[in-house]
């Protein structure tokens, strides 16, 4: 036990490329995940707070539902969507970092949204009325309630960033955890478990685990920071 | 948009009469205040002359028009304010309005430094204390450059020092030429400020005349007891 420890912080204090290669292209992945999602996410999110239309409630509880849809059958959705005879299938982007991206997004997207509609909702209430006095139209107000509640948001936009990296079963559908091409830490960590590799899966774990924790410590200080700052 | 006739106005949420065949006319001049004990229905007829809720009957008129044809603001007793700075919380306001940028930032600037918050123009909003937040929110109505400006107990909670800004910057927007309709609990404050009084109760207009003689000679028995401390008809009307 302690001789794979040590081998794990040797993987990391060598900067063990493989290692490094893996953890680039998680990160990047789940970045462009996370990109995708907010733009996505937050406008279609801040629009639903303030819309008005029959159906509306039936579409934020879809909504919130998809927030707990288990990974692995957004990776089977996108798996047939991206294969040969799918209909995305001629863009041939199965078992690729592209189609790990999409999976992600999809991930993100709903969990993103449904948490800023909440927020932005939230301030919605308070603003409207003094909003309709002044003449502010829906979409403006969209804007402005997005810049008013952007600290709140992008604590939202950060825990999107967190479900994207820790999941495991939609990228191992869809990215068929290629070495070198499609492989990523939480597949990495799953393959080389089951292969008795444990070194590279603790090591990667530390990496994951550091990762995940910067994101509550960078969340929880931003947090602070805007009350502080803005009130 | 004047005179504003109000006939036989009528709110009743749930069954719960608040307003019951309210009837009122205003002219476009000074400031109107309108009394009364809580519950009477002062902020809800605020919120129904700014079009925020629909009245269960009756009707509202702006000279012939049934909606107001010259701008309207209004100041909350807890006023909204962005997270962004003193500028931008006045600036967004006047972008519904057809007018460039530099005209906007003209007109703030100089609505700012009428409200003596020209020096915290950078300052985040949200961390200005009680008196300059409703400074702000009257910088704000003022820079819409309104004809009507409703103001719903702007000086609630507020220190004499503030309070006598406040009051003296609603007297400046009198007197560039807006209708000012407010409530208020502050008797002191009717006195100094109103040129005429509302005074509600029961969801009606008990009584509406020139300040100084209602506070002189209050004419209905319900503007009597109140300015004596007494509120009889509330124990009537919640039966």
């Amino acid at each position: 036990m302690l001789a794979t420890l040590h081998d794990a912080l040797s993987l990391l204090g060598h900067f063990d490329h493989r290692l490094l290669d893996i953890v680039g292209l998680s990160l990047r992945v789940s970045l462009s995940a996370l990109v995708i999602g907010a733009l996505v996410g937050l406008p279609f999110g801040a629009w639903l707070a303030v819309a008005d239309f029959p159906g509306r409630g039936a579409v934020i509880v879809a909504l919130n539902a998809l927030m707990g849809l288990p990974s692995v059958v957004i990776g089977v959705l996108v798996y047939l969507a991206l294969s040969r005879s799918g209909p995305l299938g001629s863009y041939g982007l199965l078992f690729s970092p592209s189609a790990m991206i999409l999976a992600q997004s999809m991930l993100v997207v709903p969990l993103i949204a449904a948490v800023s509609r909440q927020i932005v909702e939230d301030a919605w209430k308070e603003y409207a009325p003094e909003f309709s006095i002044i003449g502010i139209r829906r979409p403006q107000a969209v804007l402005l309630l997005l810049a008013d509640c952007r600290f709140s948001l992008s604590v939202a936009t950060l825990a999107g960033l967190g479900r994207a990296m820790s999941e495991v079963g939609a990228v191992m559908i869809v990215g068929g955890n290629i070495d070198g091409y499609t492989r990523v830490m939480t597949t990495a960590i799953a393959l080389e478990t089951s292969k008795g590799d444990l070194a590279l899966s603790i090591a990667l774990g530390v990496v994951l685990m550091s990762i995940i924790l910067g994101l509550n410590v960078a969340a929880h200080y931003l947090r602070c920071w805007a009350v502080r700052r803005y009130g | 948009m004047f005179p504003l006739s109000i006939k036989g106005l009528r709110f009743a949420p749930e069954q719960r009469v608040v307003l019951d065949g309210l009837d009122l006319e205003l002219s476009g001049e000074g400031i109107s205040i309108i009394l009364g004990p809580n519950g009477a229905g002062k902020t809800l007829l605020l919120r129904l002359l700014a079009g925020l809720l629909p009245p269960h009957a009756g009707s509202i008129l702006w000279g012939a028009a049934a909606l107001p044809d010259g701008r309207l603001a209004m100041v909350f007793q807890q006023p909204m304010l962005l997270r962004m700075s003193v500028f931008a919380n006045v600036e967004f306001a006047l972008r519904p309005q057809a007018m460039s940028a530099a005209e906007r930032r003209a007109r703030t600037d100089n609505v700012l430094e009428r409200v003596g918050l020209a020096h915290r123009a950078k300052d985040c909003a949200r961390l200005l204390s009680g008196g300059e937040r409703q400074r702000l929110a009257l910088a704000r109505a003022w820079a819409m450059q309104p004809r009507l400006l409703l103001l719903d107990e702007p000086t609630a909670s507020l220190d004499p020092s503030a309070t006598e800004a406040v009051e003296r910057i609603i007297r400046e927007i009198r007197t560039e030429g807006a209708k000012v309709l407010m409530t208020t609990h502050n008797l002191g404050q009717a006195t100094r400020l109103a040129d005429d009084i509302i005074f509600l109760a029961e969801g009606r207009v008990q009584e509406h005349a020139a300040a100084q003689r209602f506070f002189a000679h209050p004419q209905s028995p319900a503007a009597r007891a109140f300015l004596q401390g007494e509120l009889p008809w509330r124990i009537a009307f919640d039966r």
